[in-house]
C-alpha cells in the first residue's frame, strides 16, 4: 500500500512538473507569436524565401471568404511589409515599414497598447508610428517629419514624407530598432503596390489547432499562388530556442526521475526489508525462489498499476486547476514579475492541461516501478532462510 | 528404516576471520518413527545440526543422507524442493506467515506441492483438529497465543506429509501448560501416525518425554541414550 501511495505521488509529481514546464513554454511562445507573427500566415508564393515585394499578392475572393468558411479562423490581419531607409536631419537608418489596418492589427497584437507617446494610427491617417529605439536613434519626436526611401514593387522608386504621430515601445530589442507602421493604403501607395499584400496573418480561435487549420487552408487556397506558413517554419530560431532549452530539460527530467526513482526504490527496499522474515520462512519451508520472486514482483507491479491509475485520476483536477488559475510569478518574486511585464509578457505560469502528459508520466513511472521491483527479486534470490528468520 | 544418516559432519563458521567450530564430526542415524531430543548446553551446536539436517545450512565437511539422497551435493533449487517434500519445520517461535490465517498457513505448503483444493481443505481441517485449534482456523498468528502458534506450526509441518519433523526448541517461548499440550500432540502424532520427530531443547520436562536423547557438547555427541 505504501508502494502504491509512493507511485501515486510520483505520477502526480512528475505529471505536474512536466505539465507546468510545457505550459510555461507554450505560453511564452504564444505570447511571442501573438505580438507579431501569429501561428499561421498566408503569403504570396516564394515571398518567404525572397523577402521581396515582387512576390506580393492580391487577395482573391477565396482568401477573403475564409473567416466565413472555416470556423477555426477568428480573423485575418493584412500586411504589406518591406524594407526602407528612414532619414531625419542627418541621421539615417534601415527600417521595416509595415502597412496595416490599424484596428485589426491592434485587435490581434495589441499594438495600440504599445503606444508610449502621441496618438495611435487611424484609418486614412497620413502619418506613421515608429519604434522607440528607432526614434531615439534618429533623434526624432512626435510631429517631426520622417523621410522614407525604398524600393517599390517591380523595382520602382518609393519615397515619401510622413509626420510621426505616435511612438511605440516593443519588448523585443530587434523590433524596437526597426519598426515603422503606416496604414495599409499609404504603404500600397508608397511602394507602388496597389491592392497588394505581402502577408495575411491568420488569427485563430484556438492556437492549438494551427496544424489542422493549416491543412484546411491548403485545401481551400490555390497553393500555386499562395504559401501557407506555420510559426515553426517562419521562426526556426524559436524552435531552436525551445530545443536548446530541452537540453536543460533533459537534466531537469533526469533529476526529476532520479528523485522519483529514489522514492519508489526506498519504499520497495523498505517493503523488502519488512518482509525478509516472511521470505525466509517461505523459502525455508520450501517455496522456490523463482515462484516467490514472481509473486512478489507481480504484487509490486499491481501496486504500481493502482498507484499509476490513481495518479492519473489525481492529476486531472490538480493540473486543470493550475491551467485555469496559473501561478502568478509576481506574487512570489516581484522583480521577476516586473521583468516579465517589461518584456510584454504576463508573469503567469500556467500548466498545460494535456491528458497525454499524465498518461505518459504514469507509464514512465510504472515502467520505472517494474524495473525497480527487480530489487525485491534480487533480494529473494539472495536470501538465506536461517539468517532472515533470525530477525 | 533409516531416514537420516550423517557421517562426520563438521561446521566451521567464519572460516576466514575468527573460525568457530560449531560441529566437530557428528555421526547420527535416525530411524523412522523415532522421537528424538537433541540436548546440550547453549552453543553446543544443536541449532547448527538441525539446520544442516534440514538442508537450511551447508556442512563444512561430511555427508548427510536423507531418504537415500546425499543432500550436501545438491543445488540450492533442489534443496528447496527437498525441504518442501521431505521435511516439516517447527522453528523456535514466530515462524508463521503474519498475513495468512492459521488455516492458510497450514494450507500454503500444500498449495506449493500442487495438491487440489478439495484435498487441501479437508486436510487443513483434519490437521487443525489433531492439534486442537480447529476453532481458531480463521485467526491471524498475531491473534493467537504462543502455544497456539506453535500448534499451528506443527500442523503446518505435518501438512506436506514429510519424512520427518525438525523442531528447534519448539517450547522455548511457551509456558509449562502449553509446553505439555504441544508435547502431548507431538507424542500422539508420533505414536498414532508414526511420524518421526527430532527436536532440540534445554527443557528437562521436554527431555523426559523423549524416547531417545542425543547429547551434544562442544560440537560432538557425548551420549546417545534410547529409553
Ligand atoms: N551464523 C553464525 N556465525 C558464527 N557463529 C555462529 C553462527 N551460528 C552459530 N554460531 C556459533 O556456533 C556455535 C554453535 O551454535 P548453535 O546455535 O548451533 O548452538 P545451540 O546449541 O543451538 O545453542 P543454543 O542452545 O543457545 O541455541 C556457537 O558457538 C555459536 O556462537
Ligand atoms: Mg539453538
Amino acid at each position: 500500500m505504501i508502494t502504491a501511495a509512493s507511485i501515486f505521488f510520483a505520477v502526480l509529481f512528475s505529471s505536474f512538473m512536466i505539465s507546468f514546464q510545457k505550459g510555461v513554454w507554450d505560453r511564452m511562445i504564444e505570447n511571442f507569436l501573438s505580438s507579431y507573427f501569429g501561428y499561421i500566415q498566408v503569403q504570396g508564393k516564394s515571398y518567404w524565401e525572397e523577402q521581396s515585394l515582387d512576390y506580393a499578392f492580391t487577395p482573391d475572393e477565396q482568401l477573403k471568404a475564409l473567416p466565413k468558411e472555416l470556423k477555426g479562423i477568428e480573423g485575418m490581419i493584412p500586411r504589406l511589409e518591406s524594407f526602407a531607409m528612414a532619414s531625419y536631419e542627418n541621421m539615417i537608418s534601415g527600417t521595416m515599414v509595415v502597412g496595416i489596418e490599424p484596428k485589426e492589427e491592434s485587435k490581434f497584437s495589441g499594438l495600440e497598447k504599445k503606444l508610449v507617446k502621441g496618438q495611435y494610427l487611424q484609418p486614412g491617417d497620413q502619418g506613421l508610428l515608429m519604434a522607440e529605439g528607432l526614434a531615439s536613434y534618429l533623434g526624432i519626436d512626435v510631429a517631426d517629419t520622417l523621410v522614407l526611401i525604398g524600393q517599390g514593387y517591380h523595382g520602382t522608386n518609393a519615397a515619401g514624407k510622413y509626420p510621426v504621430i505616435g511612438i511605440l515601445s516593443f519588448p523585443s530589442p530587434d523590433l524596437n530598432k526597426k519598426m515603422i507602421y503606416i496604414t495599409l493604403n499609404e504603404a500600397q501607395t508608397f511602394y507602388g503596390a496597389e491592392q497588394l499584400l505581402t502577408s495575411m496573418v491568420i488569427q485563430l480561435r484556438n492556437n492549438d489547432d494551427f496544424r489542422l487549420i493549416k491543412k484546411q487552408l491548403e485545401t481551400k487556397l490555390d497553393t500555386s499562388r499562395f504559401e501557407i506558413l506555420q510559426w515553426d517554419e517562419m521562426l526556426p530560431e524559436l524552435v531552436d530556442a525551445k530545443k536548446s532549452d530541452s537540453a536543460g530539460n533533459y537534466i531537469f527530467i533526469l533529476v526529476l526521475y532520479m528523485i522519483i526513482s529514489f522514492g519508489i526504490f526506498g519504499t520497495i527496499m523498505m517493503m523488502t526489508k519488512e518482509r525478509e522474515f516472511e521470505f525466509g520462512i517461505l523459502t525455508g519451508i520450501g517455496m522456490s525462489r523463482k515462484k516467490l520472486a514472481i509473486v512478489t514482483w507481480l504484487e509490486i507491479v499491481f501496486m504500481g498499476l493502482i498507484g499509476a491509475i490513481a495518479g492519473i485520476v489525481g492529476c486531472i483536477p490538480l493540473v486543470y486547476y493550475f491551467s485555469k488559475h496559473p501561478l502568478n510569478l509576481a506574487d512570489y518574486m516581484k522583480e521577476m514579475g516586473e521583468i516579465y511585464a517589461k518584456w510584454g509578457f504576463d508573469p503567469l505560469l500556467p500548466t498545460a492541461f494535456e491528458p497525454g502528459i499524465f498518461l505518459n508520466q504514469a507509464l514512465i513511472v510504472f515502467v520505472l516501478t517494474t524495473i525497480l521491483a527487480g530489487y525485491a527479486v534480487y533480494k529473494i534470490f539472495r536470501i538465506k532462510p536461517i539468517e532472515a528468520m533470525r530477525k | 528404516m533409516t531416514v537420516i544418516e550423517t557421517k562426520g559432519i563438521t561446521k566451521v563458521y567464519n572460516p576466514k576471520k575468527v573460525p568457530v567450530h560449531a560441529l566437530r564430526g557428528v555421526d547420527l542415524t535416525i530411524r523412522k518413527g523415532e522421537f528424538t531430543a537433541i540436548v546440550g548446553p547453549s552453543g553446543s551446536g544443536k541449532t547448527t545440526l538441525l539446520n544442516i539436517i534440514g538442508g537450511l545450512d551447508q556442512a563444512s565437511s561430511g555427508v548427510v543422507i536423507v531418504d537415500g539422497v546425499d543432500i550436501t551435493r545438491i543445488s540450492d533449487n533442489k534443496l528447496i524442493d527437498f525441504r518442501k517434500e521431505k521435511i516439516g519445520f517447527v522453528f523456535q517461535a514466530y515462524n508463521l506467515i503474519p498475513v495468512l490465517t492459521a488455516a492458510e498457513n497450514v494450507e500454503f505448503i500444500m498449495l506449493l506441492q500442487g495438491i487440489s483444493k478439495d484435498k487441501r481443505q479437508k486436510r487443513v481441517v483434519e490437521l487443525l483438529k489433531s492439534v486442537g485449534i480447529e476453532d481458531q482456523a480463521d485467526k491471524r498468528p498475531s491473534k493467537l497465543s504462543g502455544g497456539q502458534q506453535q500448534r499451528v506450526a506443527v500442523a503446518r509441518a505435518l501438512a506436506s506429509k514429510p519424512s520427518f519433523v525438525l523442531a528447534d526448541e519448539p517450547t522455548a517461548n511457551l509456558d509449562s501448560k502449553s509446553t505439555a499440550q504441544l508435547l502431548d500432540i507431538m507424542a500422539k502424532l508420533n505414536q498414532e501416525e508414526g511420524m518421526t520427530f527430532i527436536f532440540s531443547t534445554h527443557d528437562q520436562r521436554v527431555i523426559d518425554r523423549a524416547r531417545r536423547v542425543v547429547t551434544l557438547e562442544d560440537g560432538m555427541i557425548i551420549s546417545d541414550v534410547t529409553r
